[in-house]
This record gives C-alpha cells, structure tokens and sequence, in this order.
C-alpha cells in the first residue's frame, strides 16, 4: 500500500452514518480529511457528482474514487486494510454479524425518527417499538462486552453512532434508554471510552438541538 | 465444505431466486423446501425468528437469512469455484452498492405498479421505469454488471425479469420499450442454465400476481 493515500470523507457532523466511517479509519490507523456538507443550504458539486444516486452523506473518495452507503464502505475500509479484522473469518460468524447489521440499519434510525417526528399517541407507540428493538439487539449481545464478542467489531461499529441520537429520543420521549435496556447503556458507555469512538461522536446536547432544529423544519411541537 | 444444504423458499419469490442462481453456479446440492407463506412451517420460524420471512439456507443445521447475505455466504464457503463477488475491494464495494440498490427500490416499486390502480399506478410506474433505466445507464455496454463475467449485482437483479410480463400486464407498460438494453441483458442471463433452471415460468407468476391481485380486491 502506498504512503501516499488519499482518503477524504464527505461527511455531515451529526450524521451516525458518517460517524460510522470515521470510526472504522479511526480503528485501522487510516489518516482521512473530512470535509462538511451543509445539507440546509447547498450540497456541493463533489457530494453530487460523487454520489449522483442518493446525493447523500457519507461518501468516501479514495485516491479520488468514491464509494457511497454507510454500511459497504465500512467493509470496504475492513477490506482494504484488513488490520485489525472487524468481522469474523468464519463464513458462518460474518454472515450472522452481516445480519444484524442489516437488522440495524433497518431498524434503529427509523424507529427513533419514529420517536423525534411525532406526538401523543402515535409517540407513545413509537417508544415502545424503539424499545422493543434495543431489547432485542440486548439478547444478541448476551453477555459479551461486544457485539463482536471480546473484541469492538463492525456490528458495533454500524451500532454506536446511532446512540448519539438517544438523548435526543429521550427527551422528546420522555423516556430513559438506561431504565429499559441497563445493558445495551452498558454497552454505550463501554464504547465511548475507546478513543477511536468517542473521537468520530459528537456531544449529544448539540445532537439534541439539531433534533429539535428538524423538529421545528418539520413542523412538530 | 460439503454438507447438509435445504433451502426455504417459496417459487415466486425474486429474492429466493437469488439463493437457487448462487447454488446453481456453485454446483452446489440442496433440498428445496416450498414454504406455504399463508401458513409458514414450524422450521421456518425456528430458523427466522425475527424476520420470519424466506429464502433462509440452513447449512448443517445453522441458519442463514437475507438473500443477499445467503449468497455471499455461499461464495465464501464455496470459494474455489464460479466466484460471484470481484476480488478487488473496490470493485465489490460496487457490486455491494448496485446489488443493495436493487434491494432498496426493485420490490416496493414493482409492487405497487399491481397492487394499485389510477393515480397511485401512474406513479407506481414511472418510479419503477425510472429505477430500470437508472439500473440499465449502470450497465452501459458491458454484457452483465461487473463486467464479462456474470456476479452478485446480476444475481440480485434477475429474478424480477421473470416478474416483467406481470407488471407489463397489469402496468400497461412494456420493459422492452423503454429499457431494451436490460431486456437484453436478462435474456443473456437466461442463456445460463443456473439461472434459467431457477426461475419459474413467466406466466406461471403472471396467473399467481393476478390471483394475488383477486385477494386484495385490486381488480
């Protein structure tokens, strides 16, 4: 691999999805730029040339070729440099990791918007299903400091930056994920104290006013 | 490497057709095993818990779900021959993204261009097309997805040629016409036996749509 690699992220600060990328360079050792979209006012012409199909953040432009969604270039990253493995080498552990980060990625950010957009009865219900889901993520996590078993791997790494979100749900829920789900919080906290982590999240506060800034945009209160 | 194989599928299903394609082109033997979806097996839901939906492979006893989580699975166990996925990162990274593009757009569009009628059709239709055309300017001049050889994002895609002359059909639209290129595509991966040995008769899934169509009281 040449010492000379370009890696630039089209990235969003309070994007868990971006956070995701940043966190999986952070593990490898991999040098990147970051430079920030601002979604409000105006994507800029690299964004939407890089990304033409879903002019979204994250993209990831190495030596100047980009690749898009969240999730694949996280293992691309895995692939590319393969030290530290984020998955299993065991085709049968890889697809179960694959398959909960599919559940994840379905799952998480929807039911907490679910949450941040709505009043009432319909928000009531939305905290239960969000609930639901971090019980059911607790049960796969059993007893292992992570969802990669001993080692922080690439099903925590899809997971942790959605969490940044949590206060924000808390809040408008009037809920805490700690009084529900005392592991999955376990979990949280025992990944933020890794640098490579709690370096790629921002303060939840400034989340919790962005929520409540897209709140406003769409008209809740 | 060698093993137990049972796939849970139901005939119609694109995303099962995944699973058969990548079985196909492994040599791979395998019971099939036909899910009755109104009446799902006692199997299925132990080995799907939390989806309880199908293709699900179990290989010697353990269970795998998501079609194209299956088939990746399927080219790793089965790694020394007919690979599916590019082995440059970059280029599967493509493959990923083309393939999940397909996931994300292909089944609800297609399923509301029979499921509904008027203005809901209409524009149940030209999401659908649009998605098509976005699908056949990817492919260009290159005979499958990834290039000469046949792969992942071709595998996720051909099951919903069988699917064509439904959505034709009850959509009032024809594929060919506006995405000749991908018709042409489909067509040369039919000439493959694993893919045309996988999927069912065309019209066999035309009279299952138009019986579906009965049940929902679309017609």
């Amino acid at each position: 691999m040449s010492s000379k690699e370009e890696v630039l992220i089209l990235d969003f600060w309070g994007s868990p999805f971006c956070m995701r990328v940043k966190i999986a360079l952070n593990e490898k050792g991999v040098g990147y730029e970051s430079r920030e979209e601002n979604l409000f006012g105006g994507k800029s012409e690299l964004l939407l040339s890089s990304n033409p199909i879903y002019q979204k953040v994250p993209v990831l432009l190495h030596n100047g070729k980009p690749l898009s969604e969240s999730s694949i270039i996280v293992d691309y990253i895995n692939e590319t440099w393969p030290s530290p493995p984020l998955l299993p080498s065991c085709p049968y552990e890889k697809a179960q990791a694959k398959f909960w980060v599919d559940f994840i990625d379905k799952k998480v950010f929807e039911a907490g918007g679910n949450i941040w957009r709505s009043n009432g009865e319909a928000l009531e219900q939305a905290k239960q299903e969000f609930i639901e889901i971090l019980k059911q993520l607790e049960e796969v996590l059993g007893d292992s400091d992570f969802f990669g078993g001993k080692a922080f791997g690439f099903v925590d790494i899809i997971a942790i930056p959605l969490t940044s979100w949590f206060l924000a749900y808390e809040k408008f829920g009037g809920f805490k994920v700690e009084d529900h789900c005392p592991k999955f919080s376990a979990w949280i906290k025992r990944c933020l104290q890794r640098d490579t982590v709690a370096k790629a999240i921002p303060d939840s506060e400034k989340v919790y006013e962005l929520v409540a800034q897209l709140r406003k945009m769409n008209g809740i209160e | 490497m060698a093993g137990e194989v049972v796939l849970l599928d139901f005939w119609a299903s694109m995303f099962g057709m995944r699973v058969r394609v990548a079985l196909a082109e492994k040599g791979v033997k395998y019971e099939y095993k036909e899910e009755d979806l109104r009446n799902k097996s006692p199997l299925l839901l132990q080995m799907n818990p939390i989806h309880k939906k199908i293709p699900v492979l179990i290989h010697n006893g353990k269970p795998i779900c998501e079609s194209l989580i299956i088939v990746q699975y399927i080219d790793e166990v089965w790694h020394d021959r007919a690979p599916l996925l590019p082995s440059d990162p970059y280029q599967r990274a493509q493959a990923r993204f083309w393939a999940d593009f397909i996931d994300k757009k292909m089944y609800d569009s297609g399923r509301k261009v029979w499921t509904t009628k008027g203005d809901e059709q209409e524009a149940g239709k030209k999401e659908f097309l649009d998605n098509l055309k976005t699908l056949e300017a990817e492919l260009g001049d290159k005979p499958y997805f990834g290039g000469d050889r046949f792969g992942f994002a071709d595998i996720a895609l051909v099951g919903f040629y069988c699917w064509f002359h439904a959505y034709e059909t009850f959509g009032n639209f024809s594929v060919e016409a506006e995405c000749p290129k991908l018709i042409a595509w489909a067509k040369r991966c039919m000439e493959k036996e694993s893919v045309s040995k996988s999927l069912p008769d065309q019209k066999k899934v035309y009279e299952f749509v138009a019986q579906m169509r009965k049940n929902f009281g679309v017609e």
